[in-house]
């Protein structure tokens, strides 16, 4: 048949599966043909100077521009005219978005069309704590942090305590044959878990993606995940076409993750379409776990009860590397670069997007004064046993590296089973009566 | 080389294709007027639009896509981020417009009267009943993008413009305006106390548009001296004009609201500004529901007998009215007292709407009184309207 019908015969709908032999047969890189693709699908509107060269009084002049209404092309305000008021705001964001960063970067945008606006409206529109620093801005897609570098590196460099992405390069580890010690004492340790991020680079991060795009994540996800083997094998659950039974056993097993509440998650437009190409997956023995499109491509979970954190540690590395692994085989990789490390939507997940943290019970640590800078010095920090943003139950805490950049994850891992047996060590001295001591500051980047 | 040109093009295609049927929202939970319309084979002919300010078929659809809605009551599920969505998408929202407004055809003329005097009684309903009186419209101001997509520089420059009219009435309409942003906490809790404070939107209808960014930036409250006459800048809309009173004279109150309205545009126009208006769709709002007349006039009214009558519903759809609680819509009536206003917005004239409104509340009244003393209602029952 001539080339023409051939066309024509394989864009009706159901002839989907010669696409597929057809796109193996002929194609360039996966990622990079999709991404082509997609890069028209938002052009930036037509823009245009109402009152050229006026500055201040250039917003009613003109007037022969608007009587017909299909003459309107988009006003363009000087950046001056479009800069968000701060003045009540608290994040790391307001805190370093002058008036001339804004200036600078406010006209730039990313090749999938983010920009600056898009990436700042959560800090807008969420002014923080006086307590609390929030972040207060998120990236559309890997060249955001490129692109938008002049407001991200200040970013960072708060957030991460003096880590400079244009001086310095993050190291990433993931032996776990590394690891010294890291068996805790289960009388204490009650469960331990290791989670982080993981981006599929050429897709758009969730503030920015397309209902078409978040498809493709969650289809080269699963794809992937369906190749893992022996004790890391799995079933997925997509959040639009779980049953009754399937929802509560995800419950009931503290793995349902439901639609973001938090006006810093929505508003960042990380919940449009919900639940729409979101989903769960989880091993058979439940100990991996790995969202999908949730506040990023997939967030990766290794967990057990007890105190077996070189276990946990091991299974997430391997996991990790089995995913990566697949997924290279089908020509996509995970989006990473020397400086930022892995890349993931939030500036604080930068690095190795890595909490390593466990449920601890420390009833007579937990009341002494010292505490807090016992934490700090090990570079710990304490949340409730319901997460990020919870308060402790009873004596029980969740105790997790404060770090994510510059340092690798098996440095970050080896500090929270350090600093654990640090704190294990102090709660079994006041038990028996013993005094304290709080050890020196352990250094930032190694 | 033609084969690889023509297997790039054919992989291009396909690509498109497949990628389109990738972007189609899945919409089987769905019951809203948008979700009702877009097909497949719509959403793929949209799906390279864009107004001129930039605003997609997605922008339009993501409330209706991100709220399925409720098997009682049917949401519209778009809005317009400017003026031209709705021509450039007019595909999309000629039907839902016609499902919403009662059979409004794309060929259809609304007539706009703002002429009071046109209006037929209405000084007179009983205020042992009838226990406020309020009529409430909306107004875009052409040539800035709709609160679902304007930036904050227009967003100020709406606010600016607007202050600036408002600032230029004088009479009984006289008054101040109060940024939310800088207000007192004294000029907060008087205007709580007075009922006019509008907050940041909660309900995710608004939410998923995109209204509510950098709130509170260019967001006010404008009054009169009088508190009869209220302005709402950059919430739902560029601006919510309110024109309200206690007791029943909707003819006064309907008074007021035109004159009001009518000096506001002319001040606009003085400045070289005009309201979004065509003769197709009447006045443009950010919301399709919105559209022609944007006006709803209605009344807080006893009715405890009536509104436990098995034909209380029938009556008012015959009446062209709808019922509501006294917080406005999505609440429940308190004591037996109802916000009773006109159903339809688009095809009636802002006079008709009110006398619609007038009549029909007058009507429900009697009835009242009828079933206070015992009696029938049956010889009251009115025609569809």
């Amino acid at each position: 048949m001539g080339l023409n019908n051939f066309i024509n015969c394989l864009t009706a709908p159901s002839t989907t599966f010669i696409w597929r032999d057809l796109v193996c047969f002929c194609r360039v890189k996966m990622a990079s043909s999709f991404a082509r693709v997609l890069s028209s699908k938002r052009k930036v509107g037509i823009l245009s100077l109402v009152g050229a060269g006026s500055l201040t009084v250039g917003f009613f002049l003109n007037r022969e521009q608007h009587v017909n209404a299909g003459a309107h092309v988009r006003r363009i305000y000087p950046p001056s005219a479009e800069y968000p008021d701060l003045r009540k705001h608290n994040n790391c964001m307001a805190s370093h978005l002058t008036p001339a960063v804004y200036a600078k970067l406010s006209d730039k945008t990313t090749p999938n069309g983010y920009t600056l606006d898009l990436a700042i409206q959560t800090g807008v529109d969420n002014p923080g704590h006086p307590f609390i620093k929030t972040v207060g801005m998120v990236a559309g897609d890997e060249e955001s942090y490129e692109v938008f570098a002049g407001i991200f590196n200040p970013v960072i460099k708060e957030r991460h305590n003096g880590y400079d992405p244009c001086t310095m390069n993050h190291p990433t580890d993931l032996d776990a044959s590394k690891i010294r010690g890291g068996q805790f004492d289960d009388k204490y340790v009650l469960s331990s878990r290791v989670r982080t991020g993981r981006s599929i680079r050429g897709l758009s991060l969730p503030p920015a993606c397309t209902r078409a795009e978040r498809r493709e994540v969650e289809r080269v996800v699963i794809d992937a995940l369906a190749g893992l083997k022996g004790d890391l094998a799995g079933k997925y659950f997509s959040l639009t076409l779980m049953t009754e039974q399937e929802q509560q056993q995800l419950i009931d097993d503290h793995f349902l993750f439901d639609k973001p509440v938090s006006p810093l998650l929505t508003c960042a437009g990380m919940a449009r379409d919900w639940p729409d190409a979101r989903g769960i997956w989880h091993n058979n023995e439940k100990t991996f776990l790995v969202w999908v499109n949730e506040e990023d491509h997939t967030r990766v979970i290794s967990m057990e009860k007890g105190g077996n954190m070189k276990r946990v540690f091991e299974r997430f590395c391997k996991g990790l590397q089995e995913v990566e692994r697949l997924i290279q085989e089908k020509g996509w990789e995970f989006m990473w670069n020397e400086h930022l490390g892995y890349i993931l939507t939030c500036p604080s997940n930068l690095g190795t997007g890595l909490r390593a943290g466990v449920h601890v019970t420390l009833p007579r640590l937990s009341k002494d004064p010292r505490f807090p800078k016992i934490l700090d010095n090990l570079r710990l920090q304490k949340r409730g046993t319901g997460g990020v943003d919870t308060a402790a139950v009873g004596n029980t805490f969740d105790i997790s590296n404060l770090d994510r950049l510059g340092q690798s994850e098996v440095q970050l891992v080896q500090t929270v089973i350090d600093g654990v047996n640090y704190l294990i060590e102090c709660e079994k001295k006041l038990e028996r009566g013993q005094d304290i001591k709080i050890p020196a500051p352990i250094s930032q980047f190694k | 080389m033609s084969i690889q040109r023509h297997l790039n093009a054919l992989n291009d295609t396909l690509a498109k294709r497949s990628q389109i049927r990738q972007e189609y929202p899945d919409l089987s939970q769905h019951n809203n007027h948008m979700a009702k319309v877009l097909t497949l084979e719509m959403y793929a002919n949209l799906r390279d639009k864009q107004t001129p300010s930039g605003f997609t078929v997605d922008d339009v659809i993501q409330t209706g896509v991100d709220n399925p809605g409720h098997p009682f009551i049917m949401t519209v599920g778009c809005v317009a981020g400017d003026e031209e969505t709705y021509e450039v998408f007019k595909d999309l929202l000629d039907p839902i417009i016609e499902d919403r407004h009662g059979g409004y055809k794309p060929t259809d003329k609304h007539k706009t009267d703002l002429n009071p005097d046109n209006l037929q009684g209405g000084d007179d309903l009983d205020p042992n009943y009838v226990l406020s009186s309020r009529v409430r419209t909306g107004r875009s101001i052409r040539g800035f993008c709709l609160p679902p997509h304007c930036s904050r520089g227009e967003r100020r420059a709406i606010e600016g413009l607007s202050v600036e009219a408002l600032g230029a009435l004088d009479g009984d309409l006289k008054g101040k305006y109060y940024a939310l942003k800088d207000m007192t906490e004294e000029e907060q809790q008087q205007l709580i106390d007075d009922h006019f404070l509008f907050d940041k939107p909660v309900s995710p209808l608004l939410l998923a548009s995109g209204m509510a960014r950098d709130w509170p930036d260019g967001r006010g409250i404008w009054h009169n001296d009088n508190k009869t006459f209220l302005v709402w800048v950059n919430e739902e809309d560029h601006l919510r004009v309110i024109s309200m009173q206690k007791g029943g004279n909707m003819k006064e109150v309907f008074t007021r609201f035109c004159t009001g309205l009518t000096k506001i545009e002319e001040l606009f126009k003085e400045k070289g500004h005009e309201f979004m208006w065509n003769e197709h769709l009447g006045y443009v709002l950010t919301c399709p529901s919105n559209l022609g007349t944007g006006l709803r006039g209605g009344v807080h009214v006893k009715l405890p007998n009536l509104s436990k009558h098995e034909k209380f519903g029938e009556i008012l759809k015959r009446l062209r009215l709808q019922k509501r609680g006294t917080g406005g819509v999505d609440t429940a009536a308190v004591g037996g007292i109802f916000d009773i206003s006109n159903a339809d917005r688009l095809g009636f004239s802002e006079v008709e709407l009110v006398q619609m409104v007038v009549d029909g509340v007058k009507l429900l009244v009697e009835m009242e009184k009828r079933l206070e003393a015992g009696q029938s209602i049956n010889d009251l029952m009115p025609e569809q309207k």
